[in-house]
This record gives C-alpha cells, sequence and structure tokens, in this order.
C-alpha cells in the first residue's frame, strides 16, 4: 500500500525529495483487495442464495398455479389491500398471465434481501470499520482520504452487479422472457445500491455500527410501509408510491409492460445520497459521528441492579422493535385470512402449498398463520439468550459475576428476562392476528381465540430456547448452532409441504408438533412432552455452565 | 532455583490470603501454568511481574473462580475459587486490565452495576470522591470512553468497595501518570488500613514503589519470590570509581563480575554479599568518585528474562486468549 519507498531514502532523510505524488484515492487497489477478502464469503452465499431462491420460488410457484384459472384466482385476491401491501402493485389483473404473477409476489422480496444485503456490507465496511479503530489504523498508511470509503462501496457494489446477475440468470433458466428479466436483475441491483448508498449516509450520522445499520433498515421498512400504502391508494402505484425506492424498481412493470425509465430515479437517488455521504464525512471527525453522544444519568436506577434489570436494559430495545413490526405483519396476514377462502376454493393445489382445512378455511388459515409467525418469537428467544454468550466473550459477564452473584442465578434471571419478554410477544402476535382477522370478519371473537391460540405455540418456543441455553452452557462456540435449528424450523414451516419433506425430517422442527389451534383439535400430550424437554434441556445448561471455564474476553 | 517464599510455605494457608501449590492450567496442548505457587500474606501489597504471555492473567481468572484449575492446591481467603467463587467475590474486588464495558450504559451506571450489592451512604460518599478524584465524568455513555477512561471505571467500582482482598491486572495500563499518582497513593491507603493487594504488572517502578513482596513469573512457573529485601540480596550492586592503583587484584576478588576499565575509570558488578570486601580492598586502592548503584528490579527481570531476550523468542501460553 507505500508508494513511498525509494532507492534514495537511506540519503535523504529530510523534506520533500522523492515522495510519490498522492491523491485522494492512492491506495485504492490494496485496500479493495483487503475488503474484498473480508466480505468474499458473505458475497458468494448472498449470490447463490439468492439465485438458488429466486428459481426455486419460480418452480414451486409454476406448480401452485398450473393454468389460466387458478391465476385469475389469484389476481382476485389482489382485490384486499393486505395483498397488495405484502406483494406489489397489481398491473394486468384482466390478462394476469404467470410471469405478471411472478413479478407482483416475488420481485418485492427480491428487492428487499438485496436491500438488507447492502446496509450489511456498507455499514460493514465503513463505521464497523471506523468504530473498530482499524480505520484509524488504515488511514495512518499511505492511503488517500477518499480511499477507505471508495473501496468499500466498490465491494458494495459489486457484490449487488452478482446478485442482480443471478437474478438474471435464474430467471432466465426457469424460462423468463429475456428483456423484462434482465430489468428485474437491474432493478435488484439498483435498489441495492440505493440502500447501500443509504446507508453510507446513516454511517456517518451515528458513531455506532449498530445504530447505523438500525437506521437504514428502518428506512427499508419505511420505504417497504411508504409503497404498501401508496399502492393500496391506488393498486397500479399512487403519487406516495413514488417515494419509495422499492416502487421505482417495481414500477417498471416488468413482465407487463416494460419501461425503463422509473430506473433512472433510482440512479439519481444514488448518486445524490452518494454526494451527501461524501459532504457529511468532510465535515467530521474519524470516529465521531454528526449526531453527539447525548449524556446519560449519573447513576444506576434502582431498577438497573435488580437482577434482571441489566438483562432487561440489554434486550428490551431489541424485542420492542421486533414486536412492533411483527405486529403489524400479524395484523395484515389476520386482514388476510378471511378473503383468502375465495380464492382456495379455485386453486385445489394451494392445498399443497398450507395445510389449510377445506371446511373453515378462514379459521385454519389463521392459525396458520400463527405458526408461520412463532418463528420471529423463536429467532427471538434464540438471539435473546446469545446475548449472554456475548456478554461473556466480551468479558463482562466476569464483571457481573465478580458483584457476587452465581452463575447459575445470572443466567437464569437472564433466561427469565428473555423467555418473559418473548412470551409477550407471542401473546402479541396471537393479538395481532386475531384483529386483523376480526376487522375482516367483523366478529370480535377472533381477537380471544387467536390469543389464546397463540399461548398454544409457547412449548414449542421454549423448547428451542431450552436447546439454545444447553449448547451454550456445554460450550460457549457450540451456542451459535441453535441457529441452524432455527432455520430448520422455517425451512419446514414455509416449504415442508410444498417439498413434501419425510415426516421424520419434519418431526425435528417443534412447531411442526404444535396442534393448528384454534381450527384443530388442542392436542396437550406434545405441549407437555416439549415443556419437559424444554426445562430439562435448560437444566443441563444451567449445570454445565457451572463446570465450564469461562471466556473472560 | 531457590525461593525464599518455599521457606515459610509450611505454615497454615489460613494465614495467607491467597495460597498457591503446584498450579497447572491446560488449554488444549497448551500449558499455560506449569507448577505455579504464589503465597499472598494478608495485610500486604504483593507484586506480581511477568511479560506479556508469561501465564498472569491465567492465574487470575483461576484466583477469581472463572477457570478451572487443571490441577494443584489454590485458595483465596481459605476458600476454594472454583467451588465458592461467589463467597470469595463477596469479600474481592478485581480490576481488569482492560474492560469492555456496555456501550450503551452511562459510566455511573456501569459502576452501580459493577458494584451492586454495595449499599449505603458510605459507599454513595466513596464513589463519588473517587470519580471527582480520578476525574470521571459518569454521565458519558462508555462506548465514548478512551482507553484510560474505560480503566478509570474499573479502578472506581474496585477501589469503592469495602472489601478484604484487592486484586488487580496492570490497573494502570492506559492511565496518564497524574492518575497513576493517584492509583498508588490509593493503593498506600488500602495497604494502610490493613487490606490485602495483589498488583500484577510489569512496569517495574509501580511494583517497586507499592508492593512488599514479588512474585515473578515466566512461562507459567513462579521463578523467583520473597520482599524485595530478599531479591535485591540475590542481586549485584554496580559499582563504579576512579583509581590510580593496579585493578587486577580486584579482579581476583570472588563476587566481583564483568570488571572492566575505561580511561582510569572502573566498573565493575557486585554480589551484595561482597560488598564489604570490595570496599576495603577499593580503600587501599586510593579509589575516588565512587559510586554504588543499589540493584534494581529492572536487573532481576532482565536477569531472569535475558534469556528470551537474547533468543529473541518469548514462550507461548494461552495467556493471551
Amino acid at each position: 500500500m507505500t508508494t513511498s519507498a525509494t532507492p534514495g531514502r537511506a540519503t535523504a532523510h529530510t523534506h520533500l525529495r522523492e515522495v510519490a505524488p498522492a491523491s485522494p484515492f492512492t491506495g485504492l487497489g490494496g485496500l479493495l483487495r483487503l475488503y474484498a477478502r473480508i466480505s468474499r464469503r458473505q458475497i458468494i452465499i448472498w449470490t447463490l442464495a439468492m439465485g438458488l431462491s429466486v428459481a426455486g420460488s419460480v418452480g414451486a410457484m409454476k406448480g401452485v398455479y398450473p393454468d389460466q384459472q387458478s391465476l385469475d384466482a389469484r389476481a382476485g385476491l389482489l382485490a384486499n389491500p393486505s395483498a397488495v401491501m405484502m406483494t406489489g402493485p397489481a398491473f394486468a389483473l384482466d390478462d394476469y398471465t404467470f410471469w405478471a404473477m411472478v413479478a407482483n409476489e416475488l420481485m418485492l422480496y427480491v428487492l428487499i434481501a438485496a436491500a438488507i444485503m447492502s446496509v450489511l456490507l456498507t455499514v460493514r465496511h465503513t463505521r464497523a470499520e471506523e468504530e473498530a479503530g482499524r480505520l484509524e489504523l488504515v488511514r495512518s498508511l499511505a492511503v488517500g482520504r477518499s480511499s477507505a470509503p471508495a473501496a468499500g462501496l466498490i465491494v458494495v457494489a459489486v457484490a449487488n452487479l452478482l446478485v442482480g446477475a443471478a437474478v438474471v440468470v435464474a430467471l432466465l433458466a426457469t424460462g423468463g422472457p429475456l428483456a423484462s428479466s434482465c430489468a428485474m436483475g437491474l432493478a435488484t441491483t439498483l435498489t441495492g445500491l440505493v440502500f447501500a448508498a443509504i446507508a453510507a449516509v446513516t454511517a456517518q450520522l451515528t458513531e455506532h455500527a449498530g445504530g447505523a445499520s438500525g437506521l437504514a433498515l428502518g428506512t427499508l421498512a419505511l420505504a417497504f410501509m411508504v409503497r404498501g400504502i401508496g399502492d393500496v391508494l391506488n393498486a397500479q402505484g399512487s403519487w406516495l408510491s413514488w417515494f419509495s425506492p422499492l416502487a421505482w424498481a417495481q414500477q417498471t412493470r416488468v413482465y407487463v409492460d416494460l419501461r425503463w425509465w422509473p430506473l433512472a430515479i433510482s440512479v439519481a437517488v444514488i448518486v445524490a445520497l452518494l454526494v451527501l455521504a461524501g459532504v457529511l464525512a468532510q465535515r467530521r471527525d474519524v470516529g465521531a459521528g454528526l449526531r453527539p453522544a447525548t449524556p446519560g444519568p449519573g447513576d444506576a436506577s434502582r431498577v438497573l441492579l435488580t437482577p434482571g434489570g441489566l438483562a432487561r436494559r440489554l434486550v428490551t430495545p431489541m424485542m420492542i422493535a421486533w414486536a412492533i413490526g411483527l405486529f403489524l405483519f400479524a395484523v395484515a396476514f389476520g386482514t388476510l385470512a378471511d378473503s383468502l377462502k375465495d380464492m382456495i376454493s379455485e386453486i385445489p393445489t394451494f392445498g399443497d402449498l398450507v395445510p389449510l382445512d377445506l371446511e373453515d378455511l378462514t379459521s385454519s388459515f389463521a392459525a396458520y398463520v400463527l405458526k408461520m409467525l412463532a418463528l420471529g418469537p423463536i429467532g427471538l428467544l434464540v438471539a435473546g439468550i446469545l446475548r449472554l454468550r456475548s456478554e461473556e466473550q466480551q468479558g463482562r459477564l466476569s464483571g457481573i459475576l465478580l458483584t457476587g452473584r452465581s452463575r447459575t442465578g445470572t443466567a437464569l434471571w437472564w433466561l427469565l428476562v428473555v423467555a418473559l419478554e418473548v412470551s409477550a410477544v407471542q401473546v402479541l402476535l396471537g393479538l395481532g392476528v386475531g384483529l386483523g382477522a376480526g376487522l375482516a370478519t367483523g366478529e370480535a371473537v377472533w381477537l380471544a381465540d387467536m390469543t389464546l391460540a397463540a399461548l398454544a405455540y409457547l412449548p414449542a418456543v421454549a423448547l428451542a430456547g431450552g436447546l439454545t441455553m444447553a449448547l451454550y452452557g456445554i460450550r460457549l462456540r457450540l451456542a451459535g448452532a441453535a441457529w441452524i435449528l432455527v432455520i430448520w424450523i422455517a425451512v419446514d414451516t414455509y416449504l415442508g409441504d410444498l417439498l413434501g419433506l419425510p415426516d421424520a425430517l419434519r418431526g425435528l422442527s417443534p412447531l411442526h408438533h404444535v396442534p393448528l389451534v384454534p381450527d384443530a383439535d388442542l392436542d396437550v400430550a406434545p405441549l407437555l412432552v416439549m415443556s419437559a424437554l424444554a426445562a430439562l434441556l435448560t437444566v443441563i445448561g444451567l449445570l454445565a455452565l457451572r463446570r465450564r471455564d469461562l471466556t473472560t474476553g | 532455583m531457590t525461593t525464599p517464599a518455599a521457606t515459610d510455605s509450611s505454615t497454615s494457608s489460613e494465614a495467607r490470603s491467597i495460597h498457591v501449590r503446584d498450579l497447572t492450567k491446560t488449554f488444549g496442548a497448551t500449558r499455560a501454568l506449569d507448577g505455579f505457587s504464589l503465597s499472598v500474606p494478608p495485610g500486604q501489597v504483593t507484586g506480581f511481574l511477568g511479560p506479556n504471555g508469561a501465564g498472569k492473567s491465567t492465574a487470575i481468572r483461576i484466583l477469581l473462580g472463572l477457570l478451572k484449575a487443571s490441577s494443584g492446591r489454590v485458595e483465596v481467603l481459605g476458600m476454594d475459587p472454583w467451588s465458592h467463587s461467589v463467597q470469595i467475590h463477596r469479600r474481592l474486588a478485581y480490576v481488569p486490565g482492560d474492560t469492555d464495558l456496555w456501550p450503551t450504559l452511562t459510566g455511573g451506571e456501569a459502576i452501580d452495576v459493577l458494584t451492586r450489592g454495595e449499599r449505603g451512604p458510605a459507599h454513595r460518599r466513596r464513589r463519588d470522591e473517587l470519580m471527582e478524584r480520578f476525574e470521571l465524568d459518569p454521565t458519558k455513555r462508555c462506548r465514548t470512553y478512551s482507553k484510560g477512561n474505560r480503566q478509570k471505571v474499573s479502578l472506581v467500582a474496585a477501589l469503592s468497595k469495602d472489601v478484604d482482598l484487592y486484586v488487580m491486572d496492570e490497573p494502570t495500563s492506559g492511565l496518564d501518570p497524574l492518575m497513576e499518582a493517584i492509583f498508588t497513593d490509593e493503593v498506600r491507603q488500602l495497604r494502610a488500613k490493613g487490606r490485602t493487594v495483589l498488583l500484577s504488572s510489569h512496569i517495574l517502578a509501580e511494583v517497586e514503589s507499592l508492593c512488599d513482596s514479588v512474585t515473578i513469573i515466566r512461562a507459567g512457573r513462579d521463578v523467583e519470590s520473597g520482599t524485595l529485601a530478599q531479591l535485591r540480596h540475590l542481586t549485584r550492586s554496580t559499582v563504579s570509581a576512579a583509581i590510580d592503583g593496579d585493578p587486577s587484584t580486584l579482579a581476583a576478588l570472588s563476587g566481583v563480575h564483568d570488571l572492566a576499565i575505561d580511561e582510569g575509570r572502573l566498573r565493575f558488578d557486585v554480589d551484595d554479599a561482597a560488598v564489604h570486601d570490595v570496599l576495603a580492598r577499593l580503600a587501599t586502592l586510593d579509589a575516588r568518585h565512587l559510586t554504588i548503584t543499589p540493584p534494581s528490579l529492572e536487573d532481576l527481570f532482565l536477569r531472569h528474562y535475558g534469556d528470551d531476550l537474547r533468543e529473541g523468542s518469548a514462550p507461548e501460553t494461552g495467556d493471551a486468549r
């Protein structure tokens, strides 16, 4: 990375003799290689995952919508505002072709995935490097002022190009028309880059990498809501829709009536945001944010010093953010439940996709929605328990223990706080689905029914938590393996029926054993077994934790 | 190597605040501690010296009950730190060399969390007094603190606790000289109050000015321990003088080492036991400008790690984990 090593050095110690000229981009090549090395695995995984899941989804849709009749039924569903909110603007409803349906149903989620990838990668190569002090080290080398951010953004741009290309390949491989498939790939790349640019700006605003990603992902959530509400006002997109970067991609009307110009807005906004990020970067010091950190209380409140106080302080913000998001999803899905029955009666194959009881479609769909949403609390519980792992890794757990608390007590209180908050989220989800279904049907009884039904998922959620605790207690490094279970539960819940997975494999997912209340009868036996297993695994975890060496930073 | 402390190890371990014998700790194939012994008498400040990676922090983490000893005997305040860690922690305060504090908590909140269980106006007063002495702003978020300020949080939290034993692992790292002086003063006050301190360090001046006795650890093993006076006894003073006579008679004396003459100026090292003889001989040689430099801990340290310095490599242990 250095450019100043010259043979004349030994004799000339002073002044600017033989110093190579420098530009703001000196050392860019070396930094690019470094950043590419750091993120190459993530980029490859994202690219492959996007390509495979797009190809897989299109393949699955071909099975579910085999003929025009089923497609027309699907188009009819778009009369429901929630359906529009969860998918995209409804073009060509009178001539709803298979590929129009793909664009309508799939595109939003491809865009969101690209946006999430871009935010995470961008923050990782900008604010996270800076916060960890590595940027300071890099900047002390013969490296230009703009090299590090440029290298980070180039890596993110390459990642987006690869992901876009993977989408194009997947669409073409499954038989998509050429021009529109290429447009969808380009739209994916550009939307990813819009959010990369947003993250580049938020990375200038806060000193904390977590805060920067949070702000950028919050913008994504806002873009999702704005696009959704805008399209509800007018199913083909209203004035409000155009305020969302997601709409610029969706308004290309791929596979229906392709137009390229909305993507020009994306390009213009990317340029504008990058200029803004550059201006902000010039105006602040290395390590600082534009928004200074505010002072807080000089001493701890009584609540913080209670046994579960610290866990509450550290875990609750994450829980609240997720609870709000999941609740909104729950309400939206709940309203969908009622309008579904018209559609399903016309698509017999829909039953292959999700386990539905044709007798009472609304009830069974609501129950299925509850099962899908239960993944949220499971993920939250695992993440909440794993926060204790990072407390240990950072050496902070030993600080707590040195105040005279036992390991078992500390872990148990932590577990209790996380479990209680997760239970509250689960109940909230039941309320949300019930509220949505109640609003759609006008029957208030849904509220109570769904809230009670949500409780049936608590043992399954607890089992995932018990497993996490056991793995963490036995070995710190094993704890991350709990995510494998979460991924498996997701695969089983979303794709289990579709892929026709064998029962032995499906049984590994705790959610598979939960009766689909309120539609199915409440079978208590599996719930009791799961509760007992959860308790057993928790005890194993706590006992093992007492026996192993602690990592102390 | 004989250790002066070994002679009094026969006394009951109950009289010791910390008592460690033949401690080993292995991480997989790595032996971080290999037959390590340590004795900390109550009411004294004991120094714990060693280079990076010698096993200091591993030993301290075993004393705190965070790691489990592979073999050997460990007692802290008369209890086994692994099985009685909670009881021990109630009577002990710890200052780590570097801490990662909760980024979203303020310094004041972190101190309170780290001293949970300490209540009452006396602790409150002490906490505020220490915060003022160390010039720490408790309303700032921990993530905005520099290394030195994070260290002050640890120090205020530990020193505000009124306990029997203080364990400090390189407590002054990151502090400026002014704060170091305040820290030194606080440790002296602790000793005056009859508290016991184990002070791990690689700063020799700090240990020399504060500690009653010292244990030196190297490659997971204690290589020297005793009071400073005892250890100095093992070392050599440096003598420098101008003489007119023939220095060869000096060189013949036992206890004189590395004699060198530079333009009538004489320099040599002498075993402390032989100083008396050497002075008598110097007098006969009509010595002028005589200086005798007492041995510093630095010399002792260099003698123990001299091999490593010459070989250019320090032994690897699991300490840097």
